[in-house]
């Protein structure tokens, strides 16, 4: 690998700790082979370590597995499942969040070289040639910037931080060294997909969070709901991985380079709003539509909770599925010269975020309505870069990783707590369904105060992160509605600048929706009468501090996180720290867009207006939320009734699984099941091709059989008649 | 040879024999007894013999009379007498008037075939220069000019040709055997 | 005399395809195959003369081939008449499998 490095020529970070960064990815990959290995070895020599099949019982959300206190085992008889740790577990919570937190170490070292330095080009690392194919030249080549340092820090700070909880959560869980491998596996496979230089490079990475998201989501396979979780999502990821591949091979075939620099050298040279460059983007978008969970295939996200909570967290929430907002920005040079993709993508992320929203205000199961919520803050992240203020895209993105990890592993510790206390009572009920909490503040203080930290952030509260994020989009939407090459161009024959107000209108209804079905969530969660049970209430209590710890840290960056990237407006701090980090990336497109020179659209004033509108909103949902909702009136789930009229249509997402089913997945699968297998494979590749070929070959059979007489004379006769055919072949030619 | 001397005579013993070759082989095929259809076969393979010196090959020609002519037929006759094949059902052995018409419809076919492959499709370009058989006849004489090749160029295939006749008498033994000779 | 021999050639071999194809006796039909070579026989002999004395060495080899072929072919018909009292080749199918 080192051995056909190429130097790159006198880039600032040649020769310094930068050198190292293969090991980002590679230590990652190591985990894995280490995990992966022992699980390989412990299964091979104890038989199968996975779940065993014979609890139907238990409740559907797999997550009730991983959870059951070892110290209390057979204090009641029952014989629900192995609570033994796994026989290398200690060995597995070493390696496992050791690799991630090395290559953390290493990734921060590497951000304050780049500090240090006036780094204006990626710094671009070649190991071996790839794909020489002809004019086209693929080495599988690492880009070190200021965007992917960004993302290589939040993948490895927060999936440090996971790993170090997801110890605590699955500790006792039978495939332990499994997850881990997997987990570590989908590490590297992040850390290729930001770290790669070229397009392929950057989907192979894509692919690969995309086996190890399968993976995850179908950890507990031996339960068929898991495993059609996991299928689903492969399966509605490979519509948009579609996309993204028509996107390369347009690329070549136009550009004929696929690495991030040749193609950012030869952007300008394409038709400036183009077909080319809008089917390009286009195309692309519909991969991170895929990726990252947005209207029309971000239905396999919700489904994706059934894997373990710390991999909704570190995949589902934090990274994997961020993956399509980064290639956006990664792309911006693309983007930037595309005004109607662009609009496309922000029209696309603000209805994917009110729409996202309204699902989440009538979720029962608490990591559904997290899930709900991180499809309409992805939303959130497109609009942001769909109008082409990349950083706050980017910012938005980060400070995401920090408050909905931190929510996702919150409730991870709810439901732990919520298990273990089931568990105790020999109880069934659904340890994810908020009818059966409530009051849990008084169990779980630390939880309690951390998910509210986060909730706020999420609402836009100031200044908690989200606060500046989600303003620093909604405020590029509005500016970029006024004056920008997006507001001049126009979709369907409605004006940009109206599709951004619009827009902009669906972001400010997406965050009074986020406040109220977050601050709805708290509620029924921690607040109002414990509906657990009695039996159950003395076995609540806080999560261990393997499990807090994170949590804490979480806690603090969901608070400051938003202080990277202060407004020029609320100067409490230096302004601007990320804009000036990712300007060098993303700086020169996003002057395209907004057209510098044509500033002054809006002065100051319009912008603090618009920070109040924004946190009106975020204040008037939760004390709408507050004032409405009565906890004391809920019931257990197993008492609830159904609900009634667009509750109805809300709880079931709009039904929008029952009509892909009907309209998409039911005419593929009749036309699989009486076409192309009854039809085609039975009828004409077995009937005619396989059995007909076999007929016809015994009907020559039986036509020989029946030249084959043995009488000699009549061989003299047919061989007299060859001789006079080839020789009259000869003669006549 | 005399020819260049006698063209007429050499021209008119040619088509004499190969007159009497057509006109013996024809009664050959159309012979039903099997000693008479011989006989006739023997009376070809002497008018091929002549035509063969005709044609300056003195050496085959002898042979021909020697090999086919004397050893081969008389092993046909031999095995004709020996199975006493002159009975009525051997002798009415013809096939009918359809197939007849038919071999002989392709043996026109067959013929108009090669005579006109062999006047379109084959250039007698010389190898050698004319009189050049005559030539090797006169230095070599009529044996030597056969020897000559037979045992320098050929002289491997002549050897294999040992080794096939060795392998004939070998199978004409095992398959004349009388099994039950053997079982007593 | 090249014409003329080359034509004579053809029409005896014709003569020998006509016999086997009409004719029924085993041993007839041998003997066609006998006048069969004998006509390719003076096509060599034909060609010797303008293509030097090769052709006759050819001559030498297909007449060791004919006596071959004439012990082990007799050899045959006479197992087969053993067997079956007839040497007519509708009696003879022994070739079917």
């Amino acid at each position: 690998m080192m051995l056909l490095q190429i130097a790159t020529q006198a880039h600032p970070l040649a020769g310094t700790v930068a050198k190292w960064v293969w090991l980002l990815p590679l230590l990652p990959f190591l985990g894995f082979l280490i995990n992966g290995g022992i699980s390989l070895f412990s299964a091979a020599h104890v038989g199968p370590s996975d779940p065993d099949m014979g609890h139907g019982h238990d409740d559907s959300h797999g997550d009730a597995h991983a959870i059951s206190e070892a110290e209390d085992h057979g204090a009641h008889g029952d014989d629900h499942h192995a609570v033994k740790p796994h026989r290398y577990a200690g060995i597995v919570s070493i390696i496992g969040p050791l690799v991630l937190a090395a290559s953390f170490v290493l990734a921060f070292m590497i951000f304050t070289t780049m500090r240090s330095v006036d780094m204006t080009t990626p710094f671009i690392q070649r190991y071996f040639s790839w794909m020489p194919v002809g004019t086209l030249q693929i080495d599988a080549a690492i880009q070190l910037d200021q965007l992917s340092m960004l993302m290589v820090l939040v993948i490895t700070g927060v999936g440090t931080l996971i790993h170090i909880f997801s110890v605590g959560y699955m500790r006792e869980d039978p495939g332990y060294p499994r997850y881990f491998a997997y987990l570590n596996l989908f590490v590297f496979f992040m850390l290729v997909l930001v770290l790669g230089a070229n397009y392929p490079v950057l989907f192979v990475g894509w692919e690969g969070v995309g086996l190890c998201s399968y993976l995850l989501i179908g950890f507990w396979f031996s339960e068929k709901a898991n495993a059609d979780a996991g299928k689903k999502a492969f399966i509605v990821n490979r519509i948009g991985d579609f996309g993204f591949l028509i996107a390369m091979f347009l690329l070549f075939s136009n550009i004929g380079v696929l690495d991030f620099a040749g193609v950012k050298a030869a952007a300008p040279g394409l038709a400036f709003g183009g077909a080319l460059v809008t089917a390009i983007c286009l195309f692309m978008f519909l991969g991170c539509a895929g990726k990252s969970a947005q209207i029309p295939l971000y239905i396999w996200l919700p489904d994706a909770m059934a894997g373990p909570t710390p991999v909704s967290a570190l995949i589902h929430a934090a990274t994997m599925v961020t993956a399509g907002v980064y290639l956006v920005a990664r792309s911006s040079f693309l983007f930037s010269i595309a005004p109607v993709a662009s609009l496309v993508v922000a029209l696309i992320g603000g209805l994917t975020a009110l729409f996202a929203a309204t699902i989440g205000l009538k979720q029962w199961d608490i990591k559904k309505v997290l899930a709900s919520s991180t499809v309409s803050q992805l939303g959130y992240m497109f609009v942001g870069v769909g109008v082409g203020a990349y950083t706050a895209g980017m910012f938005h993105l980060m400070t995401h990783a920090f408050f909905k990890a931190l929510l996702f592993l919150g409730s991870g510790s709810v439901i732990y707590a919520m298990h273990a206390a089931y568990h105790h009572t020999g109880s069934h009920e659904d340890a994810q369904d908020m009818r059966n909490m409530g009051g849990l503040r008084k169990y779980m203080p630390i939880t309690w105060g951390l998910m509210w930290a986060a909730t706020l952030a999420i609402a836009g509260i100031p200044p908690f992160s989200g606060f500046f994020s989600k303003d620093s989009i909604l405020g590029a939407t509005f500016e970029r509605a006024g004056h920008s090459t997006l507001a001049d161009a126009s979709l369907f024959g409605i004006p940009g600048s109206t599709l951004l107000y619009l827009i902009y209108v669906f972001g400010v209804a997406a965050a009074f929706l986020t406040a109220i079905y977050m601050t709805r969530m708290m509620i029924y969660t921690f607040h109002g009468p414990n509906r657990t049970g009695s039996a159950e209430e003395s076995h609540l209590h806080e999560a261990p501090w393997v499990m807090t710890g994170p949590l804490v840290v979480l806690g603090v960056l969901s608070v400051v996180g938003g202080w990277f990237n202060l407004p020029a407006i609320i100067p409490i701090g230096k302004i601007g720290v990320l804009d000036g980090w990712l300007d060098p990336v993303v700086g020169e497109a996003t002057r395209r867009v907004a057209e510098a020179g044509g500033e002054a659209a809006h002065g100051a004033s319009d912008e603090l207006i618009l920070i109040v509108v924004a946190v009106a909103v975020a204040v008037a949902g939760m004390a709408l939320a507050f004032a409405r909702l009565k906890p004391q009136t809920l019931v257990p789930a197993s008492q609830s009734p159904e609900e009634e009229g667009f509750e109805r249509v809300l709880a079931h997402k709009y039904y929008v699984d029952e009509a892909y089913e009907a309209a998409v997945v039911n005419p593929t699968y009749q036309i699989s099941k009486r076409v192309l297998w009854r039809g085609i494979d039975a009828g004409l590749i077995d009937g005619l091709l396989v059995n007909g070929s076999s007929a016809l070959m015994r009907g020559f059979g039986w036509v020989g059989s029946r030249i084959q007489s043995g009488a000699v004379g009549t061989y003299a006769w047919v061989l007299v008649v060859g001789v006079l055919a080839v020789l009259g072949a000869v003669t006549l030619r | 040879m005399t020819h260049d001397y006698y063209p007429l005579f050499y021209t008119f013993n040619f088509y004499f024999f190969g007159v009497a070759a057509i006109a013996s082989a024809i009664a050959f095929v159309t012979r039903k007894s099997p000693v008479t259809a011989a006989l006739w076969l023997v009376t070809t393979m002497f008018s091929l013999a002549a035509i063969y010196i005709l044609l300056d090959a003195q050496f085959i020609g002898v042979m021909q009379v020697l090999v086919y002519a004397g050893a081969i037929m008389v092993v046909f006759l031999f095995v004709v007498m020996l199975l006493n094949l002159g009975h009525p059902s051997e002798i009415a052995d013809a096939r009918g008037k359809v197939p007849v018409l038919a071999a002989a419809l392709i043996g026109i076919a067959l013929l108009a075939e090669i005579m006109t492959i062999s006047r379109t499709h084959i250039e007698p370009h010389f190898a050698v220069a004319p009189g050049y058989a005559v030539d090797q006849l006169k230095q070599y004489g009529a044996v030597g000019s056969v020897a000559r090749p037979l045992f320098n160029e050929y002289l491997l295939a002549f050897e294999l040709t040992s080794v096939l006749l060795l392998v004939a008498i070998a199978g004409a033994v095992v398959l004349g055997r009388r099994k039950d000779i053997d079982a007593s | 005399m090249l014409a003329e021999s080359l034509a004579l050639s053809a029409v005896l071999f014709t003569i020998g395809v006509i016999g086997v194809l009409t004719r029924r006796n085993a041993i007839i039909i041998f003997m066609c195959v006998e006048l069969m070579l004998n006509a390719v026989n003076l096509t060599f002999i034909a060609f010797s003369r303008y293509y030097g004395a090769a052709g006759q060495v050819f001559v030498v080899f297909v007449m060791t081939v004919a006596a071959a072929e004439a012990a082990v072919g007799l050899a045959i018909i006479i197992s087969i008449f053993r067997h079956r009292q007839s040497v007519n080749l509708q009696n003879i199918n022994l070739l079917r499998g």
